[in-house]
């Protein structure tokens, strides 16, 4: 199976194809220009993962939400699922840039850390 | 009547920036005037991440970055007064604010820095026929209301508009729960970055239509619904491509505009292409002592370029102050063909330092040759592998390349395929 | 609630209408459909004070025009409402044209419409430099002006509601029963009762007659769709072009308005739906198309929104301002299409003589003429301003960037007599959100703003009332 793929590790976008085999396993990568591009490739195919950015709803603070970002790229397959855990989560005022606002959220061993400051009322 | 060195319009990353390094260059007496209640400019809605990757070599969110720069203006105690706008620049640099606290401001600066930022474009502006339903507005006003005020402003979407702030906006609604319906792009190509249109779109399953655009907007309270078409090379809707795509919200992104008001007022020049001010390579405008940056110069793609193009501003500001400005002698910069401008627009060939041209390119190129001449005569040829209007190239003129100039001289850049 | 007076209708006749039965010791209602003042044909037109010598001498037109545009300098006055007499040109291109401007200042003399004069070919391109050369000679109006339609309908209800008229909002009128003394006006599951009903309904005038057994109208919604320019095309004329008129009305104008921007229509084209008011891409062409034949320079590069508003107009041609023949305390104020802008002071004082003299009411002692001139920060002085901001602080906060608009002004608005109640109503009233972004910055803040003062949820607030809701829920 090939899955084609646009790079974005630099503003080129090569368009990159990933020929895998049936256990899921890079068997070659072309289209690439550089090695950053077949990297990427590689886990673009075998694990993707992204960063989520957010809001968290805060109880008690000047705002309704404040927001925040996972601490590092989450599967991608799992995006919508910490999206709803994330949704679901309350904190209160006041929150710091840098709080973390929930602890590895669906079991991915990844945070989700406040990125801005809402004072208290 | 208050009295500073240097008073800084904005308090966005331009502002910040430039005030920073003004501090630096040993400017004690600076104040920021900010209309929004907080420092930050618009970085404080742009909660998505991919800032700072240049500047600080981090993936950061907007107000991430922004707060980078805000705990610097507070740790060199910068004055900055919040929810103030100012109304007026006069010739003589005279500022006049407004706020609650301490009603109108008129202060008198010895050197000024124009860092208002932009707005976007709004719908008159692309006189879309149809209803004046809500439900209607930019990309930008929808991003505050979701990311800020905890509002969704819709659940089904249709975006007019690739720029990044469309593409940004099609991700987040769309992880709020709404349905975006579709992005369309009047140009074949789209503004936005790459990487965002992977990451916002293509993961999320949402077409990108090119060479389309929105002819109708229905619904009599509330938009129920969009009529799009292709458009042939003339941007005119070609009839019979007609399609109705039901939606309760219509988004543009469909270009930001600097905010030059104040800057007119003065009767500052501009370049009628980046409708911002012509000003020399330290953001120096036609008004000595009067500088501008940021988005409010020209419309940049990344803040880390902001930051840098304002720190240059800050410094030439404090030396303005400091009277180490020198007589100038300038040469003017021109783009030619594909280059649509470059900033700055004129330089001063006894600057002791290399001078960053920047430019934008009209179309897009694969592995072109980007060729500076002084006087028509070639100077500088570079490989580029990729050229596009969404991103912006510089080319550096050393030194002692300047040096061999001669006051009333003509830098051209052109790109050749 | 029992009034002896109902108005049927928010526009520029209703608030005028109410205006004028508010000098007398009369419990009146003016009764709104929609969440607003001026929501029809009044916030939708050209805003020309018309001099008068388009309607045919001795109807209704001719008569109220004429009247109203003598009042209006006054009126405005007392409103706050700024007027400017700009005067008119009704400019000819053939010698069949010219013989209509003589026909034309013949029935304005008729009509006693003062200072018309024939301007010729050198004349007219001296005071009107950017017309089409080929234009040969013009009708000059003197006493013709601009005012905005909206701001002079909601300058008038708040005089009335200061006077003591009650306004109701969204109360669409969907039934009206009578006892043989007095009426109930239905609105779902609300209801007033009245002595006398006024039905100022525009293009819904027809339908309301209907309800109360009157079946002789049958009003026909005429579009018009316009163009609004740029402040920086303001002043490309000086005064209100005209083109000769046409079977379907005074046909494409160019003018300035008050505000300074330059306003380009009205097309004019029947329809069926009374509520539509979209515009359409070709319509917006042609309109552009027949304006160039007055003033070839102007372009849609400075176009900054399009807009379509809807007259009311009958078979007759003229106003009918009469007891209705089915029941005589049912007053039909029907066909108020153009001049009934200009009309409005006078038709205002038509329909109270009508009711009072019959009702025999009695002059109130304390009625006051004067509307507050609402707060313009970007219209004062430095010392003005600061003044201004130690008394209230809230002036000290700017809201609308492009057009400097402060946080007072939109409390005002929302305080005022008949105050806003949404987005567009601010708007209207302040012009926050009417400049260059057209909201972008300041939208989200009257949304705001609105809710504090009302003491809903912003995504309670709407852009004009009814389901023009502009958020939904929370996002978590």
């Amino acid at each position: 199976m090939t899955r084609n793929i646009t790079c974005v590790t630099c503003p080129m976008g090569c368009s990159i194809t990933v020929e895998i085999n049936d256990a899921g396993e890079v068997i070659s990568v072309s289209g690439n220009t550089c090695k950053r591009g077949e990297t990427y490739a590689k886990n673009e195919v075998t694990h993707p993962a992204r960063s989520l950015a957010t809001t968290v709803r805060v109880n008690g603070g000047i705002y309704n939400v404040v927001p925040c970002k996972s601490s590092e790229d989450l599967p991608k397959e799992k995006i919508f699922e910490c999206m709803k855990a994330v949704n679901e989560a309350r904190v209160n005022a006041p929150v710091k840039l840098g709080d973390v606002l929930l602890e590895n959220i669906c079991g991915t061993g990844i945070d989700i850390v406040a990125t801005n400051h809402c004072p208290a009322k | 009547m208050l009295n500073y060195d240097l008073v800084v319009v904005g308090g966005g990353p331009a502002g910040m920036a430039a005030a920073i390094k003004a501090r630096e260059c040993g400017i004690d007496s600076i104040l920021i005037l900010e209309r929004a209640e907080t420092l930050g400019g618009i970085l404080e809605q742009c909660i998505h991440t991919g800032f700072g990757l240049q500047y600080f070599g981090e993936q950061l969110s907007g107000p991430e970055y922004a707060d980078r720069f805000i705990e610097q203006v507070k740790e060199m105690n910068i004055e900055y007064k919040t929810d103030t706008m100012v109304l007026d620049v006069t010739e003589d640099k005279t500022v006049y604010a407004v706020n609650k606290k301490d009603g109108l401001l008129e202060i008198k600066a010895k050197a000024v820095i124009l860092a208002m930022g932009c707005r976007e474009r709004p719908r008159g502006a692309l006189n879309i026929p149809g209803t004046r339903a809500s439900g209607i507005m930019t990309a930008g006003t929808a991003q505050k209301y979701v990311n800020i005020d905890g509002y969704m402003p819709g659940k089904k979407v249709v975006i007019l508009g690739s720029g990044d702030i469309g593409l940004i906006m099609a991700r987040r609604m769309t992880l709020e729960g709404a349905k975006v319906e579709c992005v369309c792009e009047l140009m074949p190509y789209s503004s936005g970055l790459t990487r965002n249109i992977v990451q916002c779109l293509e993961d999320f399953d949402i077409p990108l239509y090119l060479s389309t655009t929105v002819i109708d907007i229905q619904g009599k309270d509330r938009v129920t619904g969009v009529t799009i078409a292709s458009v042939d090379e003339n941007r005119q809707p070609i009839p019979g491509t007609e399609r109705n795509i039901e939606c309760d919200t219509l988004l543009l992104s469909v270009g930001l505009i600097p905010e030059n008001e104040l800057t007119k007022n003065v009767g500052i020049g501009l370049d009628r292409v980046t409708n911002g001010a012509v000003v020399d390579e330290y953001r120096e405008t036609d008004h000595e002592g009067i500088f501008a940056c940021g988005n409010v110069l020209h419309v940049h793609d990344l803040v880390d370029f902001v930051t840098q193009e304002s720190q240059i501003a800050g410094e030439g500001a404090a030396r303005y102050i400091q009277g180490k400005k020198g007589k100038p002698a300038y040469i003017s910069t021109k783009g030619v063909g594909a280059v649509r401008y470059i900033v700055p627009q004129k330089v001063n060939i006894n600057n002791e330092g290399d001078v960053k041209l920047f430019f934008r390119v009209g179309s897009t190129f694969k592995n072109a040759t980007v060729k500076v001449s002084y006087n028509g005569t070639e100077l500088i040829s570079r490989k580029r592998p990729r050229l596009a209007p969404g991103e912006m190239e510089n080319v550096t003129i050393k030194n002692d390349m300047l040096k061999t100039f001669a006051e009333g001289g003509v830098i051209e850049i052109t790109v050749e395929a | 609630m029992n009034y002896d007076v109902a108005i049927i209708g928010a526009g520029v006749s209703g608030a005028f209408i109410a205006r004028e039965l508010s000098r007398y010791k009369l419990k009146i209602a003016l009764l709104e459909k929609c969440n607003d003042l001026a929501m029809g044909t009044s916030k939708a037109n050209s805003g020309i004070v018309h001099s008068g010598f388009d309607a045919i001498p001795g109807t209704l037109k001719a008569k109220l025009n004429v009247k109203g545009t003598s009042l209006m300098p006054e009126v405005c006055k007392e409103l706050n409402v700024p007027f400017k007499p700009i005067g008119s040109l009704l400019v000819a291109f053939c010698d069949e044209e010219l013989k209509t401007l003589d026909m034309l200042k013949a029935r304005g003399e008729a009509n006693g419409v003062p200072g018309l004069e024939i301007y010729d070919t050198a004349k007219l391109h001296e005071v009107e430099p950017a017309l089409n050369e080929d234009a040969v000679a013009a009708l000059w109006a003197p006493t013709a002006g601009i005012v905005c339609p909206y701001e002079l309908t909601i300058g008038a209800a708040e005089n009335a509601v200061s006077n003591g008229v009650e306004f109701i909002r969204n109360f669409a009128v969907d039934a009206i029963d009578y006892d043989g003394n007095e009426f109930t006006v239905k609105s779902g599951e609300n209801c007033i009762k009245a002595t006398y009903v006024v039905n100022a309904a525009g293009v819904f005038c027809d339908e309301i007659a209907a309800m109360a057994g009157d079946n002789s109208l049958h009003t026909i919604a005429r579009k018009g769709e316009y163009m609004l320019c740029d402040k920086s095309v303001g002043n490309t004329v000086n005064h209100t072009i005209f083109q000769c008129p046409n079977k379907m009305g005074k046909g494409v104008l160019v003018t300035q308005t008050v505000d300074g921007n330059l306003l380009i229509g009205p097309s004019a084209i029947d329809i069926e739906d009374k509520e539509n008011t979209d515009t359409t891409a070709s319509t917006l062409a042609s309109i552009l198309e027949t304006a160039k034949k007055s003033v070839p320079s102007l372009t849609t590069r400075e176009v900054i929104t399009s807009f379509a508003g809807l007259r009311a107009h009958l078979e007759c041609d003229d106003f009918i301002i009469e007891k209705s023949k089915a029941n005589d305390k049912f007053i039909n104020v029907a066909g108020i299409e153009s001049p009934g802008l200009s009309s409005a002071p006078a038709v205002g004082q038509y329909v109270a003589d009508m009711i009072v003299s019959e009702y025999g009411a009695e002059k109130k002692s304390d009625f006051n003429p004067e509307r507050k001139a609402p707060v313009r920060f970007r219209h004062l002085s430095n010392e003005e301003r600061k003044a201004l901001v130690e008394k209230n602080p809230a002036y000290g906060r700017i809201i609308c960037r492009c057009e400097t608009i402060t946080e007072g002004e939109i409390l005002d608005a929302i305080r005022a007599p008949a105050g806003a109640r949404d987005v567009d109503g601010v708007k209207r009233r302040t012009r926050a959100g009417m400049g260059r972004c057209q909201g972008g910055f300041c939208g989200s803040k009257v949304v705001e703003l609105l809710a504090k003062e009302l003491g809903v949820e912003i995504n309670e607030i709407t852009k004009f009332g009814g389901e023009s809701k502009i958020l939904y829920e929370r996002t978590k």
